[in-house]
């Protein structure tokens, strides 16, 4: 990917998360109920949609390491969790401030909330790992077998989590979503999940990039 | 077929034997496995209903301790004594030797879990052989969870910088869904109600060792080239 490609994304996500922030503000109207803390949303949700497509790309590039050994893939892999780990963060975070004036609490067990916090456990343990190994080929194969684990248990993870909350409390305190979206706050919800998107785009390319070039330097200075 | 099933004998009889002569892990996980019951019940004071009422998360807490400790070691010898190499150099499929350790850490974990359960009964006076036949089966399943990401992890981490660290850190976000679900289950059963109030959670169990044992019989080969 040319640095030009990267340097037009980064445009495009610097415009697009201008517009997001502008239709989060301004477009969409204050929502009936909750108030201007509905807004949060428009970082909550599209930052778990990211955080969910950055895994994706973990396992991705964890299948393509194995498969094929090459480093590339692996590259593809950690700088997408990295990122993952980020917007994951910024889910939670955003979440525990909109959970407190709306719940009345920053944390609670609720299954979704649970399970993303174990997602988060899981892959910041898969970074610390890869930061103890310094060899690239020895890293890439190492940190992909976790990466398959880490992906395939996530179902497990969602159905466990689930079925607990349900066998224990079946009442949650989480109220029923605000089920028909209002029009211009599903069309803002939409511009911010775009600008996330490209923003992730941008950051993966930049990371995978300065990866390639660690990678390439290591061994000169080792040898 | 029948060359598979004997590399993955020889590594379990090494592994047993091994441990038959320098008693490394079991004697200390035993004294380890005596201790938790003591810190356990110092934590949690003298009241025996708070104590029973906590019991299914203290079992498999006492269980999940040991295993961080007796799993973590168990390809610390193959590496501390090249035996990698030796491993490496095995003819055919690389899994038999997964499956082999991961047998020998099944028979290791299983002699801990049953001292663990005696202590258990005997110090907090439960009575846990009523229940036996059900919480074997809820023990099996959660003990084969917890081995097969176990042995793989403990491979992946044995030639690694702060080992000791990475394997429990790695581990545990992963064994979630295992601890929940053996919990719940182990509740279930030693609540007396039959086995099949637990099904939901035992199918969850066998689900996931069955996702495990396939993605470490599938990736071990990459781990011991690595």
């Amino acid at each position: 990917m040319s640095a030009r490609v990267t340097r037009i994304l980064g445009g495009l996500a610097l415009l697009a998360l201008a517009a997001g922030l502008a239709a989060g503000f301004g477009y969409a109207p204050r929502e009936a109920v909750q108030g201007n803390v509905q807004r949060i949303m428009y970082v909550h949700v599209p930052a778990v949609l990211t955080a969910y497509l950055a895994f994706g790309l973990v396992l991705v590039g964890s299948v393509g390491a194995l498969a094929t050994g090459r480093l590339s893939w692996d590259r593809l892999a950690g700088a997408a969790a990295e990122l993952g780990v980020v917007f994951t963060g910024i889910t939670i975070v955003s979440g525990s401030i909109w959970g407190k004036p709306t719940w009345g609490t920053w944390w609670t067990w609720d299954a979704r909330l649970t399970s993303t916090a174990v997602l988060f456990l899981v892959y910041a343990g898969y970074l610390l790992l890869r930061a103890m190994v310094d060899e690239p080929e020895r890293r890439a194969r190492i940190a992909a077998v976790v990466g398959v684990v880490g992906a395939a248990n996530i179902p497990i993870v969602h159905f466990s989590v689930k079925w607990w909350r349900a066998l224990h409390q079946p009442s949650t305190i989480l109220g029923p979503e605000p089920s028909p979206i209002a029009g211009p706050i599903a069309a803002a919800l939409l511009v911010n999940w775009v600008a996330f998107t490209l923003l992730f785009l941008y950051l993966l390319l930049r990371r995978v990039e300065l990866a390639r070039l660690e990678d390439a330097w290591v061994p000169e200075t080792r040898r | 077929m029948i060359g598979y099933a004997r590399r993955t004998w020889i590594v379990l009889w090494k592994d047993l034997l091994v441990e038959r002569r320098s008693k490394e892990s079991l004697n200390a996980l035993l004294f380890f496995a005596l201790l938790l019951l003591f810190l356990f019940q110092f934590a949690l004071g003298l009241d025996q209903d708070r104590l029973h009422a906590a019991l299914p998360g203290l079992i498999w807490l006492g269980f999940v301790l040991a295993g961080l400790l007796g799993l973590g070691r168990s390809f610390v010898a193959e590496r501390d004594n090249d035996c990698w190499d030796g491993l490496r150099l095995t003819p055919g499929d690389k899994s038999a030797i997964y499956l082999g350790k991961l047998a020998a850490n099944l028979m290791v974990m299983g002699a801990v879990e049953v001292v663990i359960l005696a202590l258990f009964g005997l110090f907090y006076n439960v009575n846990l052989v009523s229940v036996l036949g059900p919480l074997a089966v809820v023990l099996a399943l959660g003990t084969l969870g917890l081995a097969t990401v176990g042995t793989l992890f403990a491979a992946l981490t044995a030639g690694v910088r702060a080992r000791e660290l990475l394997f429990p850190v790695l581990l545990l976000p992963v064994q979630v869904p295992v601890l929940l679900a053996t919990v719940s289950a182990t509740q279930i059963v030693l609540a007396g109600q039959p086995l099949g109030d637990a099904g939901a959670w035992l199918r969850l169990l066998a689900g996931a060792d069955l996702v495990y044992l396939v993605i470490g019989l599938l990736t071990f080969e990459f781990i011991l080239d690595a």
